[in-house]
């Protein structure tokens, strides 16, 4: 058994764990986050994606115990309060969903793919970096749209603070 | 959100639970006290299991208990079945073998359940099942149904001889070999469907808790049809009397035919739960989805299509060999049969039919419905032997099909069916155009040039959906009626609940069925409410699939809706003291047609709770139910164009484009029938392209098992689809909704196959068309 001790969504969480314990079974079973997603069990599907230190990891992939002293954000802690958002409310604009499974670990890799591509996001970018991700619903075509549709409201978003912050 | 009617491209309102975490599927749920439950499954295909020994299990750390199938059988649960009859041409009933939730004797493939061990953890549970004893003396296995025929194979059940549960037909067998004897031309292929896993994101899950104060069963599980997992369980596997057993399908992450059966598990669960004293939780890992969820598809077919000198299609003929797998699964019989060979008149004027099917036991997971069901088969094989024809008889394919177009309404086919609407010119043209289907030889010279492969695919596909009039699949030999049912609750404040034996999992219901009662009434969206997945709170309902909760289910709302409406104008006459016949209702109020006088609904609504002032006679409350059974199947049909560019050094193949035409009826909500169009074709060029389940010949081990063999469509093997719609409304149901679930993956798969083989010149290749097989059928074209 060993301690863990990490911050999970702003909160800071600990807990004695199975050396074995994987951070999913962590967050789900330990923390009751139960929107972080098992799809398969070979680190294939991407159900599973949350933030650790801001990058996104499969979080069937980690051991509670190797995500100790870690930042943990997960698809309950991305909205901003009661404001979506901006890839969580265009998942929902262009229908990015349909049963909702994979759709936790798709809204927190499309986080990350858009963090690193702040500027030069296209299609082709977005279906290549979408490769850990599987879903059977939608055929993708619409989690490209919302993906697409999010990175160009981010960035407005980071627009409009860079012009606020030169008029103030 | 405000006043949403039909035709509104209106976003989900079930979407906020999904995109916070916040939604609730069977592994999210927690029981106080709740276990885990781990299957110790056979690692053979065929074995006699001479004894089990679960004294090593039974005393690991954290076990309540380990229970095998003797104990299940010494309990009298029963056998699970086969739910849809189907006779021989002989008249002999289809060979229906025992199949066992916890194997006793025999095991009959990889993956049968043998033992379930429960304990505290999961990870206890899974140590535990490996600690487990299981004695087998390994028997020879046979995977594939046309080797399984064969004289000497392994046989699987003394109930089917040969291995074969039915030898059946349809349609008539001397006209078919007349037409073919008298043809200017034949057509003549070998098509093989091959064999799919559906794979919905969320694996299998059950809890089953039984409370012994009250003697009563609850079941969470991952169904599309909780009301017949109900029935079935309690009918026919003797788990508990039906009004003991509460079945929840909370949300359920897509299902695409494979959550329609009751498996093994929910029974054992709810069983070891009374057993054990404690609820009972399992959980599939991916490897045990792939091992037992029911697979789809793996047909292989000898088709002949006879013309004559006018290229008019006089005859088909079809001989099919369906392999079921190691038992029959709930609906397992009715795939290869009347969902398949029904419509192998497809969208054309054929006036000779006969179809032979014969389904075979193999040592392999149940095959039954997955997406489409049997409706993709066929298309497959119409629509691979209309192009090929149109290259044996050099002409185009577009033409072909046009000239044998049905054309007038309704059509009666020799294979049962008949259609009711439809205009199968007007998707063709439309689809053509969206792909700029005349520029197709300039893009072609263009792609040569950069030294690629350009090829251009069609397919015209029907579908019955909406399945289906009860006494009509009754006829036919379905065990249940498929009939829908429908509450809607006013409240007495006017907000709605609407109660429906549908069951949403991917497909957006609490919208759609939202929409058609807030623009009835004239109420905001979120003042209705959709209530589904309960056995204890919606009476009664038969699932869905089929393409049905529109053209069903919310036709069974429609006529619940009309009662509500009725009695509410008569509470509104009575306060307005007006004509009943005079009284309509819009904008959220019961208005005297042609006077300034109304009242709002929810006065109305509040009336007939108050019941201070009602007609002389009248109830209170304002709650009507209603029971919707379709007269006719419903016929989406539609035109799908695939152009794909191959790279002849590599055999990989890209789309360069995917255009669908869909012929739905009436459409509720475009973004979500969009979506769902979407999805089919992925599963739909998935099939064609990249997904096969492969059992080993000899071990009969599963070899594609997982997503790392198992060749999953990603986002980057896929492009965007340009998808429209054309409209006939349907005449059978109140709404005129065909249905659009299936389309995608029914339309698609011949698209892709059809365009790949006009690239490489060659008409012999199967699904998955792999870069491999690709490669290899352009050096085989060449050397020519």
């Amino acid at each position: 058994m060993s301690e863990v001790s990490l911050v999970v969504n702003g909160r800071r969480v600990s807990g004695v764990v199975e050396d074995r314990t994987l951070l999913v079974q962590f967050l789900r079973e330990h923390l009751g986050l139960t929107g972080t997603h098992v799809g398969c069990d070979t680190s294939q599907c991407g159900a599973c994606v949350v933030h650790v230190d801001g990058m996104a990891v499969k979080s069937c992939t980690m051991l509670a115990v190797q995500a100790s002293g870690s930042t943990v954000v997960t698809i309950e802690g991305l909205a901003d309060g009661a404001d979506l958002h901006p890839v969580q409310a265009a998942f929902r604009e262009h229908h990015g969903l349909q049963c909702g499974f994979c759709t936790p670990g798709m809204i927190m890799a499309a986080v990350d793919i858009i963090n690193r591509h702040p500027d030069d996001l296209d299609e082709a970018t977005v279906r290549t970096e979408l490769e850990g991700n599987i879903c059977r619903c939608t055929g993708y075509h619409n989690i490209v749209k919302a993906v697409l549709a999010a990175s160009k409201a981010m960035a407005q978003n980071r627009g409009n603070t860079a012009k606020a912050n030169e008029a103030a | 959100m405000g006043i949403e009617g039909i035709g509104a491209r209106v976003t989900r309102k079930e979407d906020k639970r999904f995109i916070t975490g916040a939604g609730r599927y069977v592994d999210d749920m927690v029981v106080p006290g709740m276990k885990h439950a781990v299957f110790v499954r056979s690692p053979h295909a065929h074995a006699q299991i001479q004894g089990i020994d679960v004294e090593a299990a039974r005393a690991m750390p954290g076990v309540i208990g380990v229970l095998t199938g003797r104990e299940l059988k010494a309990d009298g649960i029963g056998n699970l079945i086969c739910g849809w009859m189907i006779h021989s041409k002989d008249g002999s009933p289809m060979k229906m073998g025992a199949w066992s939730p916890l194997a006793v004797d025999r095991v009959r493939y990889v993956g049968d359940a043998v033992a379930v061990v429960v304990a505290e953890t999961k990870a206890q549970a899974r140590d535990a099942a490996e600690a487990v004893e299981v004695a087998y003396e390994e028997l020879e296995a046979v995977t594939t149904a046309e080797e399984a025929l064969k004289k000497g194979a392994p046989q699987l059940h003394p109930e089917a001889e040969g291995n074969l549960i039915f030898d059946w037909e349809i349609g008539d067998a001397k006209a078919t070999d007349a037409a073919i004897a008298n043809a200017a031309h034949v057509t003549r292929m070998r098509i093989i469907n091959n064999r799919l896993v559906p794979n919905a994101m969320e694996p299998r899950a059950a809890l089953g808790h039984y409370n012994k104060a009250e003697d009563h069963y609850t079941c969470w599980t991952t169904s599309q049809n909780p009301h017949v997992a109900r029935l079935v369980m309690s009918a026919f596997y003797n788990v508990a009397p039906e009004n003991k057993l509460r079945v929840i399908a909370p949300d359920v992450g897509g299902g695409f035919g494979s959550k329609i059966y009751i498996y093994p598990e929910e029974i054992v669960c709810l069983w070891a739960s009374r057993k054990t004293g404690v609820p009972v939780k399992w959980v599939a890992d991916r490897t045990e989805s792939f091992l037992t969820d029911a697979h789809g598809r793996d047909h292989v077919s000898m088709v002949e299509m006879a013309f004559d000198k006018d290229n008019r299609i006089t005859g088909l003929k079809v001989d099919t060999i369906a392999n079921l797998g190691a038992y029959m699964s709930l609906f397992s019989s009715s795939v290869p049969t009347y969902l398949y060979a029904t419509l192998l008149s497809g969208q054309y004027d054929i006036p000779a039919i006969h179809a032979n099917v014969r389904t075979v036991y193999t040592n392999t997971a149940p095959v039954d419905a997955y997406r489409g069901a049997g409706r993709p088969e066929a298309t497959y094989v119409l629509e691979r032997v209309m192009e090929t024809a149109a290259r044996e008889l050099g002409l185009s394919p577009a033409e072909l099909r046009r000239k044998n177009f049905i054309t007038s309404f309704p059509h009666q086919t020799p294979v049962i069916m008949n259609y009711d609407a439809g205009d199968y010119g007007a998707s063709l043209d439309a689809a053509m155009k969206a792909a700029d289907y005349a520029g197709f030889a300039d893009r072609k010279a263009e792609a040569a040039r950069r030294g690629k492969l350009r090829g251009i695919g069609m397919s015209c596909y029907i579908e019955a959906c909406g399945i289906a009039p009860s006494a009509a699949v009754g006829s036919l030999g379905a065990g249940v009626g498929l009939w829908e049912s429908a509450e809607v609750r006013v409240n007495a404040v006017g907000t709605i609940e609407v109660l429906t034996g549908s069951h949403s999992h991917g497909q957006g219901h609490e919208t759609t069925f939202a929409q058609l009662v807030s623009g009835r009434l004239g109420i905001p969206l979120d003042q209705v409410s959709i209530v589904h997945g309960d056995t204890d709170k919606v009476q009664m309902g038969m699932g869905t699939y089929g393409s049905r909760s529109g053209a069903v289910g919310m036709s069974a709302i429609v006529k619940a809706l009309d009662k509500v409406e009725a009695k509410a104008k008569k509470i509104a006459a009575h306060m307005m003291e007006a004509d009943e016949g005079d009284i309509v209702i819009e904008n959220g109020a019961c208005k005297v047609a042609g006077t300034d006088k109304s009242v709002p609904w929810f006065q109305v609504a509040l009336a007939a709770y108050t019941a201070h002032n009602l007609p002389g006679g009248m109830e209170p409350g304002l709650k009507e139910t209603a029971f919707y059974d379709p007269t006719n199947f419903t016929f989406p049909a539609g035109c799908y164009i695939c152009e794909v560019e191959i790279d002849p050094e590599t055999g990989t193949t890209e789309i360069v484009q995917f255009v669908a035409s869909d012929d739905f009826g009436k459409i509720i909500n475009p973004m979500i029938v969009e979506g769902q169009v979407h999805g089919g074709i992925a599963q739909g060029v998935g099939q064609a392209l990249l997904e096969g389940a492969h059992y080993d010949p000899d071990s009969g081990q599963l070899l594609t098992a997982s997503y790392m063999d198992y060749t999953m469509p990603r986002a980057g093997d896929l492009p965007s689809f340009q998808v429209s719609t054309t409209e006939t409304p349907c005449p059978g149901n109140p709404l005129g909704i065909k249905g659009c679930g299936e389309a995608g993956a029914i339309g698609s798969p011949p698209a892709v196959m059809n365009a790949i083989t006009d690239a490489i010149g060659t008409n012999e290749l199967t699904m998955p068309a792999t870069p491999q097989k690709v490669w290899a059928a352009i050096r085989s074209a060449t050397r020519h």
